[in-house]
């Protein structure tokens, strides 16, 4: 294992590994997670969803459903706002349909009843009309000609004239002269790949517990990545005002990008609104998978050129994603990703954005990035392999740098690519001999990480102890590692803080727990907050002592006096200080709001060994290991955590997981059953390795690592099952008849 | 819905001969109620036979076996001597869901809720397994590749309810083995499944049933994969041989868990295998 920081940089507390705080009540099961949440008087409610891929609503007649015993409130689109425009037009379109169901699992209608079973039983009472319209599942035909129309004029000024309307947005980056830089190399591969679209898999349904009253105001309660957001979406989507919108945020039972979305909650406050009474709802595993957001799929064209030695001379990319009935598949994050690992002379990508009858995609963990490498990764791979070259030394010799031109555009900071590599290089994985049957594969991995707007809290109890409010749902450990940043600022055990997930009422307004941001983010706003804190403790010391505030410094928990010049005074303790602060001039309490934007980049490098069976298809990955930049690890245990964590859902993402529609363009896979995530017996001991080169941006070098963890492993697996099938997979998943087939296809020659 | 727990066979029968609607027997419940909870099924009537006596016996009868139609997955796998006799049956049974489903499931359910996937019914067709039935009309006794008739589909008549399960004596120099393919490594439906049951002379095979599940409607008891290895001693030839016909009795579907080659070469392959091991186990030397 490379040095964590343990202790090396001064820090005390910061990089050790104390107890998670919501360890006890998740093992015992006292955590009060989204369906946890209950009301008196509350109802329960069904969604009723479109069983077609694409389909007019002609009449929805909801009487029998409504003279059912325990119903009490029905509804369809007209119980929501009229007139939105732009983005919120589109999510009330995918909470509840207007006109048209755009996929199959398509919100039509609910129904709120005394119980569970009535709402599910009054739900299949309300009988809709539909007139089948032609639908397009997959994304090369979605863009073909003659393929049904989504919805015309959903594109957007960035489209080239002359492509079908289902191509909604595009986007292109680069440098250099590609041409130029093909016909200096010696070898140019050029290929073709596809990734079937993936779900995040969270285990925790999407449920909510929500209440709206004729007068407007409202509280919602449920399990989401971002309260805040929540707040802002439903009070559009309802026609309320959002400071009367109170939303409190659950314990998360796992989001990875899905639970960003809004998608039951304004039907469970339209519905309350309608009955007067609470209303809960409560997904099905099956309405997870229909009706929420999966990844997008992919159609990708790569060129790369190579000289002798291994220099890239160019690259080239063309991404098509699909990303459901409506504009948004992160296809420009997917060009932008492709070939950041590289510092090239000549690079270009182009990416379209293309609509089907399909769910509204959702961020997964790197949204776009990890399909990206799979493409590239594997083309790099071959160029080796057919140049006969090292894997990592070629990665090393084009990596990119501090100062590097990125293949997006702008000049990387301090990044640390080439300490990954290093690291990678030096593990014994690296040269650890392979047995029969098996192959070895490596990749890298890029991600931006993200800033955004972030308000938090820190009071003081009289006690000595401190209540630490943030607005980021913890979905990776963060409230320990706030915990942790508080403590190592104010100097007291990690013990005398509690971190709490605020409600909307609490705190200013917090952007979603996304895009890797919350140890950044909130990890700078809580060390800024500790450091007003410490302010306002100095200067009570300052008062007491009837010195200048500057001529107190704050140590190891203390305020004390500058140097003798101050006078002699015997050091304060926070406690001291709290215990009188009601007399000495109130409260103290330290807060910070900002959109900070020095979230630095972070870069991972994997090794993957699998073995494949060649008279099955099967593979077996025997040996997995991540090498990731943290930048700098506050909780070195969280940080593995979320290193196996992307890399096991890689291994389920690149073997055998993928939405898989019938001719009929319904999803066929709707349970755990068939959409084969990887249970614990599928996967190896996945090891670690953290590298850290601090993030300039951030006052301890934090860099966000929860989503470049699943940028490379795609990529690597796809290259260790090629090298031990000794036939290139150009496919995801590779399940094992996509291996047969391509064993059968190489031997047909 | 109706819940009924008759206390003997007879009762068992005289009710579901007269329910109305949509009938079910419960077992395990594995099947059933997950059907309920998904709904797919809503029985207008449940018959618990759970309560009838003598229904968690493993029992000698005539040197072979007599297990009751709520014996579950782990009561057989932690049987001392069924293991021995008949591993093959015993490991299709065991590779059934998870430890919370094998403290459930039973041979029964699996194979009378008709899935040509189900686990635990290519073994016992390769074993010569039978079942008794108790109807209105009486009784009888059914081989197991005689139930079921398609997916879904047994060929019991309404009100008709198996009350036993018999495996035969295993004599000297047999053996057994059950293979089945899953993408993952458990918690999964079989997407080919393949059981094998040999007795031996010396080190040839003398006799053999091979059977195999998730390739047709129904589970197969495919002869001419057993012909293709009598009289071998399991060489290299009779493998090839053995494949060959148990890939060509395959008549699967496209679907999503698996394609049509996919399922017909797989059958080939763990024909093979199982038949090995089988060898094995009846003390074959390789
Ligand atoms: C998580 C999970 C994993 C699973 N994994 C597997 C697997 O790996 N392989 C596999 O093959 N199956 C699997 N199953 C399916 C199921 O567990 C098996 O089919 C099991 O053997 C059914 O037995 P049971 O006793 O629970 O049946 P029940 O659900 O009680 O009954 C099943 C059917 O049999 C009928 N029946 C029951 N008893 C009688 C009787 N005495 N006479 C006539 N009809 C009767 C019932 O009417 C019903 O139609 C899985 C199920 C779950 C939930």
């Amino acid at each position: 294992m490379a040095p964590d920081g343990h202790g090396t940089n001064g820090f005390k507390v910061v990089g050790t590994r104390p107890n998670r705080p919501d360890g006890v009540d998740k093992v015992t099961g006292r955590a009060k997670f989204g369906a946890d949440a209950a009301a008196p008087g509350m109802l329960h409610a069904a969604i009723v969803r479109s069983p077609h891929a694409h389909a007019k609503i002609l009449k929805i007649d909801s009487a029998k459903a409504e003279a059912m015993k325990g119903v009490k409130a029905v509804v369809t689109r007209a119980d929501f706002a009229e007139g939105l425009t732009g983005e919120n037009w589109n999510i009330l379109e995918n909470v509840m349909a207007s006109d048209t169901a755009l996929y199959d699992g398509h919100a039509v209608a609910a129904v709120a009843a005394s119980t569970p079973l009535a709402a599910r039983d009054a739900a299949k009472l309300i009988e809709v009309e539909y007139e089948l319209l032609p639908h397009v599942t997959d994304v090369d035909k979605a863009m073909g000609s003659g393929a049904p129309v989504i919805r015309t004029g959903a594109a957007d000024k960035s489209v080239p004239e002359g492509m079908h309307p289902n191509v909604v947005r595009y986007h292109e980056s680069g440098h250099g002269d590609v041409e130029k830089g093909f016909a200096e190399a010696d070898l140019v591969l050029e290929d073709s790949f596809k990734t079937e679209a993936t779900h995040q898999g969270y285990i925790e349904p999407h449920a909510c517990l929500a209440q709206l009253g004729p007068d407007g105001k409202g509280e919602v309660w449920c399990c989401t990545q971002g309260h805040f957001n929540v707040q802002k979406v439903c009070a559009a989507l309802v026609g309320t005002d959002a400071s009367q919108l109170r939303v409190t945020p659950s314990e998360i039972g796992g989001g990875f990008g899905g639970k960003t979305v809004v998608f039951i909650e304004p039907v469970a406050l339209a519905l309350s609104r309608k009955a007067n009474r609470p209303v809960k709802l409560v997904m099905s595993r099956s309405e997870v998978f229909r009706a929420t957001g999966p990844t997008a799929s992919t159609s990708m064209d790569i060129k790369i050129g190579m000289t002798r030695d291994g220099k890239i001379t160019a690259a080239q990319g063309v991404f098509r994603l699909q990303g459901g009935a409506f504009p948004g598949a992160p296809m420009e994050f997917t060009a932008m990703c492709a070939f950041a690992p590289y510092a090239l002379e000549n690079v270009h990508q182009v990416g379209y954005d293309v609509m089907s009858n399909r769910p509204k995609q959702a961020a997964y963990r790197a949204p776009g990035s990890p399909m990206a490498a799979f493409a590239v990764e594997s083309v790099v791979d071959q160029l080796c392999n057919e140049l006969d070259l090292d894997p990592i030394e070629v990665r090393l010799k084009n990596a990119s740098k501090e100062g590097t031109k990125a293949s997006f555009g702008p000049k990387f900071d301090r990044i640390g690519l080439v300490e990954t590599l290093e690291a990678a290089k030096a593990h014994p994985h690296h040269k650890a001999p392979l047995a029969e049957g098996q192959g070895r594969g490596i990749s890298c991995g890029f991600w931006f990480n993200h800033g955004g707007e972030t308000a938090v809290s820190l009071a003081l109890s009289e006690d000595g102890t401190v209540s630490l409010s943030v607005g980021t749902p913890d979905i990776g450990g963060s409230r320990a590692s706030m915990g942790q940043m508080a403590a190592e600022e104010l100097g007291i055990p990690y013990e005398k803080i509690r971190t709490t997930v605020a409600d909307t009422a609490t705190l200013g307004y917090n952007e979603i727990s996304h895009g890797s941001r919350v140890t950044y983010a909130s990890g700078l706003a809580t060390i800024q907050a500790a450091r007003d804190t410490v302010q306002k403790l100095c200067a009570r010391a300052a008062a007491k002592w009837g010195i200048d505030e500057d001529a107190v410094v704050w140590e190891d928990g203390c305020a004390k006096p500058s140097g003798p010049n101050a006078g002699e005074f015997e050091p304060l303790p926070l406690a001291r200080i709290a215990r009188s602060m009601g007399r000495t001039g109130g409260p103290i309490v330290g807060h910070f709001e900002a959109t900070p934007e020095g979230a630095g980049v972070s870069f991972a490098t994997h090794i993957v060994d699998a073995e494949v069976d060649k008279e099955t298809g099967q593979t077996k990955v025997v040996r997995y290991t991540v090498v990731q930049d943290a930048g700098k690890a506050i909780h070195p245990t969280y940080v593995e955590g979320q290193f196996q964590g992307g890399a096991a859902q890689g291994i389920g993402w690149a073997l055998n997981e993928e939405y898989i529609y019938g001719e009929d363009g319904r999803l066929q896979n709707s349970l755990f059953l068939d959409y084969r995530i990887p249970v614990a017996s599928d996967l190896p001991m996945i090891d670690t390795v953290i590298v850290e080169v601090p993030n300039p941006g951030h006052p301890y070098g934090v860099r966000g690592v929860g989503e470049t963890s699943i940028c490379p492993p795609l990529a690597a697996i796809a290259n260790a099952v090629s090298n031990a099938a000794g036939v290139r997979l150009k496919e995801l998943p590779m399940s094992p008849p996509r291996i047969l087939a391509a064993l059968a296809a190489q031997a047909d020659g | 819905m109706q819940y009924h727990t008759p206390g003997s066979f007879d009762d068992a029968a005289t009710i579901a001969a007269k329910a109305e609607g949509v009938t079910r027997f419960l077992a395990g419940g594995t099947d059933v109620l997950v059907q309920l909870r998904a709904d797919m099924v809503t029985p207008d009537v449940l018959i618990d036979i759970k309560h009838i006596d003598g229904v968690s016996d493993i029992a000698r009868e005539d040197g072979g076996w007599r297990i009751g139609v709520a014996v579950t997955g782990a009561e057989m796998t932690e049987h001392p001597e069924l293991d021995k006799e008949w591993p093959g049956v015993v490991e299709a049974m065991d590779l059934i869901g998870s430890t919370q489903i094998q403290g459930r499931a039973t041979l029964v359910g699996n194979l009378c809720n008709g899935s040509p996937a189900a686990d635990s019914v290519p073994a016992m067709i390769a074993a010569g397994a039978s079942v008794s039935v108790v109807g209105p009309d009486g009784s009888r006794t059914i081989k197991v590749e005689d139930v079921p008739t398609g997916p879904g589909r047994t060929s019991l008549e309404k009100g008709e309810v198996v009350s036993a399960v018999h495996l035969p004596a295993r004599g000297d120099n047999g053996g057994d083995a059950y293979l089945r393919f899953i993408p993952r490594t458990e918690m999964d439906i079989a997407v080919v499944g393949c059981g094998v049951n040999l007795r031996l002379d010396g080190d040839r095979v003398a006799e053999a049933r091979v059977s195999l599940g998730a390739v047709a409607p129904t589970v197969l008891l495919v002869e001419e994969a057993a012909q293709a290895v009598i009289g071998t001693t399991l060489d290299a030839a009779a493998l090839e041989a053995l494949s060959a016909a148990a890939s060509a009795a395959c008549k699967p579907i496209n679907d999503k868990r698996g394609t049509i080659e996919f399922r017909t070469h797989v059958a080939g392959v763990l024909a093979k295998r199982a038949a090995k091991i089988a060898y094995d186990r009846a003390g074959g030397a390789k």
